[in-house]
């Protein structure tokens, strides 16, 4: 047994039974709801994990629908993310945006999601065209509302329509009724509102755990950062908890429709509700891993500690942290916020998973906070976090090294309903624009944005969540904030283009890239914008150093994206796959890939379904899926070459500061990469030397991936891929390609 | 000092200087050797109503070389600590038992249990172990089983 036992001596002097509730409005709030159409349904359970039916719902219209899972949908979209892009692709035309009615939000479970067996098993994939991107975006979230809403007897829920009002879609999948109801006087921001509707829709206490909600807050409506929470019952806290569908956007969406709210009224949760083929190998499967948490965790990642945060110290110690905008890799009092301090603040030492079974139990509860701004000041609130992104986001890269501002960053942007990755991204941009005087006190109308001042930093946010001045502008993300700036005349457009850290309008997560050329392609090389969803590959890059030639980071541009894709496909968390390894691993042919945790996967997927794949049948599920969403993207106008371009800062070094901070690097570069001699070269002479290598250098990864992944230079899809893959069966995708060979 | 956290202030149990152990002397079981696994066919029939001894929620192993060990539940707790529903809680004897009907079959009970003393078989899907009830004790021919009370151990946070 190596998991190390907790010691409550050194936890800090916060009572943790404490925090404010909200559920004095109840019943007025409750009275005010107005039934706008209900209708009666008869609920069951998956059967091999589909219940083979979804839930189409037009909040305009009121019209409910359900609609048959076709074997074709299974086939060729396995479900979640495939099944979100499938309807989205349905709905929408090349010319639709964001705020059209026909825009959808799909959310989807995937066919292994609700399992209990397995860590990481609850997710669910929220689709939607974004309007950050224009283009689909997919986000894979936590929570219990996935599972839920298929053990209610849907495999997705599609929502539709613009409502003239705010509303509710309830379902309850014990009574079998679904009901569109009026809300005019419900809260705004999640942490109230859900704890209110988690309490009005439950018939009793044993019954919390079995709803869920899914709602945003005050920030999303007037920005277009706006994320989705999925709320799940704490029996341990008695409280209301959250994990995010954060990126992209989702929630100004699902604000734009006046959706206040989604609830579902699940049944009990059981061991076998998704009926699987083979629940002996799940079971065994399952406990196996357990054990190897049990065993290995306390020495490896230590997520049932520390969560994500675990590697603040890590990233920091090999120069990848994001400081001040992603201009420096390491900052001296990151120890105030990494996860020695964590430990001590989070009561994040048991069961903290956010759907059942979950052993690596990675969601960390921070109780006892107070909040000391906003609209909320004075309240005691338990705040998830904070996971790394979010450590890092917040954090370094804004300069905010105060554990307490940290975290109240981290609550507001929860219960406001915005992306903390975003959120944290565009603060560093407006800050790094602050230090250079692109923008101004009198530009910001007063906000001192400099490095490390929390406070006007939750200004900000709290201007956004009101709808007002610089708040308002920054909620428009870093895109549109450069194009504001350039058109103001407030600056050196390129400076302000290599420093605005996103990709087809999509802010960059928290890892610094400029030493990682996979994890460049990794962020920049993707569907739906820079995020670590689709190719995390700095950790195995530049600590595990797993990928040495560029043949490897090519190879594995290709191979992690489509493996990934396969958990949104399933319903499955990506963390359980490789955040803890078998013991003899490193023993193992492709270690990196972690072997024998993919053929857990292959297992519990055939086991669950009864279809069954290998790990080769694996990739190319994902293939069918991930080739569809970049014809999807070419569809609505990106999805091309230049979509993919990155900004300079995620390449290499944009000032002379970041260049003279790792000087000895960049010069030993200048000889062992360019054959050239640093030696009396000025630092921007050195600089455009780097430049010029390091484009070109990603130019070639470029061609590299795109042949490899079986796409045109320009990365379009051939037509011999597409029929590979047998995508040839849509004449449509077929004549979305045609036009660009 | 700050009010004990949540997870440190389980269920109350009736004494907790009191807690039922089912313990074992091998200076007086053989493992098995000369004698018909009458403490595993007892639990097997009496509690889980199968004849099967290999369902019993003690198992008996003999070494090859002599002696032997036992698999069974020393009540320690670290599974009320995983368990995420809260089906496991210790009751007024201080011994850890499961509710089925809160049980969501996750066996993290069993995973984290260092003895391997939590359970399942393929026909059941919530786990099971032994809850220091005292059936076995009585047809051990060798006296080799009893239930004694020992110190409800502190609650570990793993």
């Amino acid at each position: 047994m190596s998991q190390l036992v907790f010691d409550p001596s050194k936890v800090m002097n916060i009572d943790y039974t404490k925090r404010t509730e909200y559920l004095d409005g109840l019943e007025a709030i409750k009275a005010a709801h107005k039934v706008l159409k209900e209708i009666t349904y008869t609920p069951s359970l998956p059967d091999k994990g589909y219940t083979n039916r979804t839930l189409y719902v037009n909040v305009d219209t009121l019209e409910i629908q359900e609609k048959p899972v076709t074997q074709a949908m299974k086939d060729f979209f396995i479900g979640g993310r495939g099944f979100g892009l499938y309807h989205l692709w349905n709905a929408v035309k090349p010319t639709t945006r964001w705020n059209d009615p026909e825009n959808e939000i799909i959310i989807s479970p995937g066919p292994v999601s609700g399992m209990t067996q397995y860590a990481g098993t609850g997710k669910s994939l929220v689709v939607s065209l974004s309007p950050q991107t224009d283009i689909p975006i997919d986000s894979n979230v936590g929570g219990f509302y996935g599972p839920l809403l298929k053990f209610s007897g849907f495999d997705a829920l599609e929502l539709q329509g613009k409502s003239d009002k705010d509303v509710i879609l309830f379902i309850d999948g014990q009574k079998g009724i679904i009901r569109i109801e009026e809300a005019p006087t419900d809260p705004v921001d999640s942490h109230v509102l859900a704890e209110i509707l988690t309490h009005m829709y439950a018939e009793n206490e044993a019954d919390l755990p079995n709803i869920s909600v899914v709602s945003t807050g005050a920030a999303a409506e007037h920005s277009l950062i706006g994320m989705l929470n999925f709320s799940f019952y704490d029996r341990r806290r008695k409280c209301v908890r959250f994990k995010q569908a954060g990126r992209g956007g989702i929630g100004t969406v699902f604000r734009n429709k006046r959706i206040r709210a989604l609830v579902v009224r699940g049944p009990k949760v059981a061991g076998d509700m998704n009926h699987p083929v083979d629940p002996e190998t799940i079971a065994k499967t399952g406990v196996k891993y357990h054990k190897e948490i049990r065993e290995n965790d306390g020495t490896q990642c230590m997520m049932r500690r520390n969560g994500t945060a675990h590697i603040v110290e890590i990233m920091d110690a090999y120069d990848l942290l994001p400081v001040h905008n992603f201009q420096y890799g390491s900052h001296p009092d990151t120890h105030k916020i990494d996860s020695s301090y964590w430990q001590q603040r989070c009561t994040q030492h048991t069961v903290d998973g956010c759907w059942y079974g979950c052993s690596m139990a990675c969601a960390k509860g921070a109780d006892g906070l107070v909040l000391k701004t906003g609209p909320y000041a004075g309240d005691m609130v338990t705040v998830d976090g904070p996971e790394y992104e979010n450590a890092a986001g917040l954090g370094s890269n804004c300069g905010v090294f105060d554990p307490d501002y940290l975290l109240e960053l981290n609550f507001y942007c929860d219960t406001y309903g915005i992306c903390t990755i975003t959120y944290g991204t565009l603060t560093a941009f407006v800050m790094e624009c602050y230090q250079r005087g692109i923008l101004n006190k009198e530009r910001t109308g007063g906000l001192e944005l400099t490095w490390g001042n929390a406070e006007a930093d939750l200004e900000m946010m709290h201007q956004m969540a009101r709808g007002e001045g610089f708040g308002k502008i920054a909620g428009m993300g870093v895109k549109k904030m450069k194009e504001h700036f350039i058109a103001n005349g407030w600056g050196d457009p390129q400076l302000i283009n290599d420093i605005g850290m996103e990709n087809k309008g999509l802010e960059y997560s928290q890892y610094m890239s400029k030493e990682s050329l996979a994890q460049q392609g990794g962020y920049a090389l993707t569907n739906k914008g820079p995020q670590h969803d689709e190719a995390w590959l700095i950790f195995m890059d530049m600590v595990n150093k797993q990928l040495p030639t560029f043949e490897d980071k090519a190879e594995a541009l290709y191979y992690f994206p489509l493996f990934r894709t396969w958990f949104g496909l399933n319903g499955f968390c990506k963390l359980p796959w490789n955040d803890v390894v078998p013991a003899n691993n490193s023993e193992q042919p492709e270690a990196h890939k972690v072997p024998e945790h993919v053929q857990n996967y292959v297992d519990l997927f055939s086991a669950t379904t009864g279809i069954k794949i290998t790990k080769e049948d694996l990739i190319v599920q994902s293939a069918k899926v991930y080739n569809f969403q970049r014809v999807f993207n070419i569809r609505m106008g990106k999805g091309l070459r230049l979509h993919d371009a990155a900004p300079y800062r995620s390449l290499g070094p944009v000032t002379k500061e970041e260049y003279e901070s790792r000087a000895e690097r960049y010069d030993q570069q200048i000889v062992s990469e360019m054959g050239l001699d640093p030696k009396g070269k000025t630092t921007e002479e050195k600089m455009a030397l780097h430049r010029e290598w390091r484009t070109g250098r990603f130019s070639k990864l470029m061609d590299s991936v795109y042949t490899r992944r079986g796409w045109t230079l320009d990365g379009v899809p051939t037509l011999e891929r597409l029929r590979e893959l047998g995508l040839d069966a849509f004449p449509e995708v077929v004549e979305v390609v045609k036009q660009h060979l | 000092m700050p009010s004990l956290p949540w997870f440190l202030s389980p269920e109350p149990s009736g004494d907790a200087s009191a807690m039922k152990q089912l313990v074992i002397d091998f200076q007086k079981c053989d493992a098995g050797r000369n004698c018909n696994h009458e403490c595993e066919m007892e639990c097997a029939i009496k509690v889980f109503k199968v004849d099967d001894p290999a369902q019993a929620a003690l198992q008996i192993k003999a070494y090859e070389d002599g002696g032997g060990h036992a698999i069974l539940c020393d009540q320690c707790g670290d599974c009320v600590v995983v368990c995420p529903t809260e089906a496991l809680k210790r009751n007024k004897l201080g011994v850890v038992m499961i509710d089925k009907k809160v049980c969501v079959g996750c066996y993290m009970c069993i995973g984290f249990c260092e003895k391997e003393a939590f359970m399942r078989n393929s026909d059941w899907i919530t786990p099971h172990k032994c809850t220091s009830c005292g059936v076995c004790v009585k047809v051990c021919p060798h006296g080799a089983l009893s239930i004694v009370d020992v110190p409800e151990p502190p609650v570990r946070i793993i």
